[in-house]
C-alpha cells in the first residue's frame, strides 16, 4: 500500500516538477523514460484516456523489471534506457533532387536487388512526381479493401476510428507484462499497423506489398495488431528487401495476431535492417515480440521470415494453438555474416485437440557471426493427438562462425507426436568448385547454394517478393568465406 | 588449342604429375588412359583449376593464354569444360536455372547478351534432341538423387548447352551400363566439330569403341609414357596394364 502511495506521489511530483504542458510544444522529448515521457507520447497522439492508462500500467510494470533478458545467446554491452529519445516527431527526410545525391553504396544494393528506378528514388527520398502510378495504385487498392470491409490503417488511426476493436484485442496475445521489451513497447509504442478482416472475407492482395514505401518509415517501437475474423484469410507482408538504415539502434516491436474460427493468417517478414559494418560497429538491435493465437477451431497462422539484417536479432514468432484442429507454422531463414548475432526461433503452444505445428528453420552463418535457433514446442495436457514436426538446419560458411540449436520440447499428453530433426552442414568446397567450373564465381556459387538450401522456406514467400529475397540472401553473404 | 609442357603438380607435398607434355589441336579427340593412381584425374583437376593442387613446374597454354594463371571460373568462361567423374549434388537448385545461370555467365564474359527464359528453353529443347536425356531431370535439383548414369548424362547435357572449346571428360564411362555409355558417347560424338577438342580420360578401352580417338596416351606414374593412335588402346586392352608396369617399373610409392 505504502509503495502505491509512493508511486502516486512520485507521479504527482514529476508532473509538477517538469511541467508536462510545455513539453507538448516541443517535437522531441528529452532523453530518458519517465512517466512524463509516456504521457507526452500519448498526448501527442491525442489518445483516449483508456489507452494512456494502459501505457502507464505497462510503464509501472517496466519499472519493476530490473534487467533485460539475459538468456539469449547474444553478447552486447548493456543498453542505457535513459539515454534513448522515446518520442520525436517524424522527421522529414531531406528531399534530394536526384539519385546522384544518394549514397552510392545504397544504390549499388538497390541495383543488385533489382529495385526499379522509380522505387529507388522513393526509397531514398528523392522527390518524385506524385501523379505516379503507385499513388493511384494505392488509392485503388484502399478503395477495394474498403468495399470488402477490410480495415487496414495505422495503429494511431485505428485508435480513433475503431477504438472498440483496439480495446477488445490490444494486449490479448502479448500482454504488457509479457517480457522486458514487450513491456517497454507497450509503454512507449510510436505507431504501427492495424488490420481487421471481416467474417468470410478473403483479402484479395498481399497486404502492405503495395505500400512498402510507406512502410519504410517505421518507428522504433512499432506495434501491429492483425485480426482475422471467422473464415477469413489474409496474407500480410512486413518489411522490405531494400536496405534499411535507421539512426535508432534499439528496435522493440510487438506484433499480435488473432485468428478466429476457420481463419487463416499468413505473415511474412523480410528484415534487412543495417547489420553494422564489417568490424561489427553499429547496427540495429532488433528485439521483437511476435505472437499469434489460433483462437477458433480450424484456424491457421503461418509465420515466414527471412532475416538478414540487424546486428542482433532476438525474435521468436510464436503460435498459441488454442482452437481444436488449429495449425501453426514457422518457416525461417536467418542469415548472419561478419559480426552479426541472431537468436531466433519460435514457440508452438498446443492447447487444443488435434492441433498441428510445423517448424522449418534454416540458419546460415558466415564471417565470425553466431546464429542460434531457439524453439519451444509445448503440448498441453488436453491437446490430444497434437502433432509437431520440427526441422532445424544450420549451414556454416567458413570456419570462424557458430551455429547453435536450443530446442525445448515439453509434452503433457501421451497421445502427442513430436518429431525433431536437425542437421549442420558446411557449404562444400566441392560444390563451389563445381559451380566455378560452370562459369560462376564463388560469391554467385554461394548465393546459389544457399538459396537452394533455403528453398523450402523461400517458396513460402509471396511471389513478388521471392525473387528479391533470393537476391538479398546472396548479397547478405558477400565476403562470408575467407 | 592446349599445349602442356613439363607440367608438375603435387598435393600436400606429394608429387602426382611428374612432367606431363601434351598437345591438343582443334578438331582432335585425345584419349588418356592409365591404371588407377597414375595421375589421370589429377591432370583433369589441375586443368580445371582445383585449389588443392600445387603446380610446381611447367606450363599449360590454352588458346594462347596461360591457363594456370586463371581462376577456375575464367577457365570455364573461356571454353574449358570438365565433365566430373563424380558430379556434385546441389540440393534445392533447379537444374534448368543452374544451367541458364551458367550459360549466361559464360555469354556475359564473352560479350554476348544473356538468354531470356523462353530462348533458353528453346535451346534446351534443341540440345535434348542431341543428347538423349530424360526431360524430368532438368526440373530436378542439380544431380540430387540422380543415378550414376543420370549424373553422367547430365554432365554431357551441360556440355552440349555450354558448347566448350575444350572438353575434358574425366572417367565419364565409369559406372555406366552399356545403354548409358552409348548415349553419352553418341552425345560426345555429335558435339564434336572442327573447332573444338575433346580429352577423354578413361580406364577402359570400352568407351573408345564408341568415341574413336585420334590419339591415345598412356599415363603412368605421373608421366605420359606412350602415345599412339587408337591401336594403342587395343594393345593395352589385350596386354593389360601389367605390360606397362613391366616396361616402366612399379610406380614410386606415393
Amino acid at each position: 500500500m505504502s509503495e502505491e502511495i509512493d508511486i502516486l506521489k512520485e507521479v504527482a511530483d514529476q508532473e509538477y516538477k517538469y511541467g508536462f504542458v510545455t513539453d507538448i510544444e516541443s517535437d522531441v522529448a528529452p532523453k530518458g523514460l519517465t512517466e512524463d515521457t509516456v504521457r507526452l507520447i500519448s498526448s501527442k497522439k491525442n489518445e483516449p484516456q483508456w489507452l494512456l492508462d494502459w501505457r502507464l500500467k505497462a510503464f509501472q510494470h517496466w519499472k519493476t523489471l530490473k534487467n533485460e533478458p539475459k538468456w539469449a545467446h547474444v553478447k552486447y554491452s548493456e543498453i542505457n534506457f535513459q539515454d534513448i529519445i522515446y518520442y520525436a516527431a517524424p522527421k522529414k527526410k531531406p528531399e534530394l533532387e536526384s539519385l546522384n545525391q544518394v549514397d552510392p553504396e545504397l544504390l549499388k544494393m538497390y541495383d543488385k536487388l533489382g529495385i526499379s528506378l522509380e522505387e529507388q528514388k522513393k526509397l531514398s527520398g528523392v522527390a518524385v512526381d506524385f501523379v505516379l502510378d503507385s499513388v493511384s495504385v494505392k488509392t485503388t487498392f484502399t478503395e477495394k479493401l474498403k468495399e470488402l470491409g477490410i480495415i487496414f490503417c495505422s495503429f494511431s488511426d485505428a485508435v480513433h476510428e475503431h477504438p472498440d476493436l483496439i480495446k477488445q484485442y490490444l494486449g490479448t496475445v502479448v500482454p504488457y507484462t509479457d517480457n522486458f521489451y514487450a513491456t517497454l513497447n507497450s509503454a512507449v509504442f510510436s505507431d504501427g499497423s492495424f488490420c481487421y478482416i471481416p467474417k468470410g472475407v478473403r483479402c484479395p492482395m498481399e497486404l502492405s506489398t503495395y505500400f512498402r514505401i510507406n512502410e519504410a518509415n517505421t518507428g522504433q517501437f512499432e506495434r501491429t495488431l492483425l485480426i482475422a475474423d471467422e473464415d477469413s484469410y489474409v496474407s500480410y507482408l512486413e518489411g522490405c528487401t531494400a536496405p534499411m538504415r535507421d539512426e535508432n539502434q534499439l528496435h522493440a516491436a510487438v506484433v499480435e495476431l488473432v485468428a478466429h474460427k476457420g481463419a487463416e493468417i499468413k505473415y511474412s517478414t523480410v528484415q534487412n535492417w543495417f547489420p553494422g559494418n564489417k568490424d561489427g560497429v553499429g547496427g540495429i538491435y532488433n528485439f521483437v515480440t511476435k505472437r499469434g493465437i489460433c483462437k477458433g477451431d480450424h484456424s491457421k497462422i503461418s509465420w515466414t521470415q527471412v532475416e538478414t539484417g540487424s546486428a542482433i536479432t532476438w525474435k521468436y514468432p510464436s503460435v498459441i494453438l488454442k482452437g481444436d484442429h488449429s495449425v501453426g507454422e514457422f518457416y525461417s531463414v536467418a542469415v548472419t555474416n561478419n559480426h552479426q548475432q541472431a537468436d531466433t526461433g519460435t514457440k508452438m503452444l498446443h492447447i487444443g485437440k488435434n492441433t498441428m505445428s510445423t517448424i522449418i528453420s534454416k540458419g546460415i552463418s558466415g564471417g565470425v557471426s553466431n546464429n542460434s535457433y531457439r524453439g519451444l514446442v509445448r503440448i498441453g495436457k488436453n491437446a490430444h493427438n497434437a502433432r509437431n514436426f520440427s526441422q532445424c538446419d544450420s549451414l556454416l560458411l567458413g570456419d570462424r562462425c557458430g551455429a547453435h540449436t536450443f530446442p525445448y520440447i515439453e509434452t503433457s499428453n501421451k497421445t502427442a507426436v513430436v518429431e525433431h530433426e536437425a542437421t549442420t552442414s558446411k557449404v562444400g568446397e566441392d560444390q563451389i568448385f563445381y559451380c566455378n567450373q560452370r562459369g560462376l564465381d564463388t560469391e554467385q556459387a554461394i548465393g546459389l547454394i544457399v538459396n537452394g538450401y533455403c528453398k523450402e522456406v523461400m517458396k513460402q514467400l509471396p511471389m513478388e517478393f521471392a525473387v528479391e529475397a533470393q537476391k538479398l540472401l546472396a548479397i547478405s553473404l558477400e565476403g562470408s568465406v575467407g | 588449342m592446349l599445349s602442356i609442357k613439363n607440367l608438375k603438380a603435387s598435393v600436400e607435398g606429394t608429387e602426382i604429375l611428374k612432367g606431363i607434355d601434351l598437345e591438343v589441336n582443334a578438331g582432335e579427340v585425345h584419349a588418356i588412359m592409365g591404371p588407377n593412381g597414375s595421375g589421370k584425374s589429377t591432370l583433369a583437376s589441375v586443368l580445371a583449376g582445383r585449389a588443392e593442387y600445387d603446380i610446381t613446374a611447367g606450363s599449360a597454354i590454352f588458346n594462347n593464354e596461360d591457363l594456370l594463371d586463371m581462376v577456375p571460373e575464367d577457365r570455364a568462361r573461356k571454353g574449358l569444360f570438365l565433365a566430373f567423374q563424380y558430379p556434385i549434388e546441389i540440393p534445392g537448385v533447379n537444374t534448368t536455372n543452374f544451367l541458364r545461370t551458367s550459360l549466361n555467365e559464360v555469354r556475359k564474359f564473352n560479350g554476348l547478351e544473356p538468354l531470356n527464359g523462353a530462348d533458353f528453353l528453346k535451346l534446351m529443347k534443341e540440345k535434348m534432341k542431341v543428347i538423349e536425356i530424360d526431360k524430368s531431370l532438368t526440373s530436378r535439383s542439380v544431380n540430387e538423387g540422380f543415378s550414376g548414369g543420370e549424373k553422367k548424362k547430365s554432365e554431357i547435357f551441360q556440355m552440349a548447352i555450354l558448347e566448350p572449346k575444350l572438353a575434358v571428360l574425366d572417367e565419364t564411362d565409369s559406372g555406366l551400363d552399356i545403354d548409358a555409355l552409348r548415349i553419352v558417347a553418341e552425345g560426345v560424338n555429335r558435339l564434336k566439330s572442327s573447332d573444338n577438342a575433346t580429352v577423354v580420360i578413361t580406364h577402359y578401352q570400352r568407351l573408345l569403341d564408341y568415341i574413336i580417338p585420334d590419339y591415345v596416351h598412356i599415363i603412368y606414374d605421373g608421366r605420359i609414357v606412350r602415345s599412339g593412335d587408337k591401336n594403342l588402346a587395343l594393345t593395352l586392352e589385350e596386354k593389360g596394364y601389367d605390360w606397362i608396369r613391366e616396361e616402366f617399373g612399379e610406380m614410386t610409392e606415393s
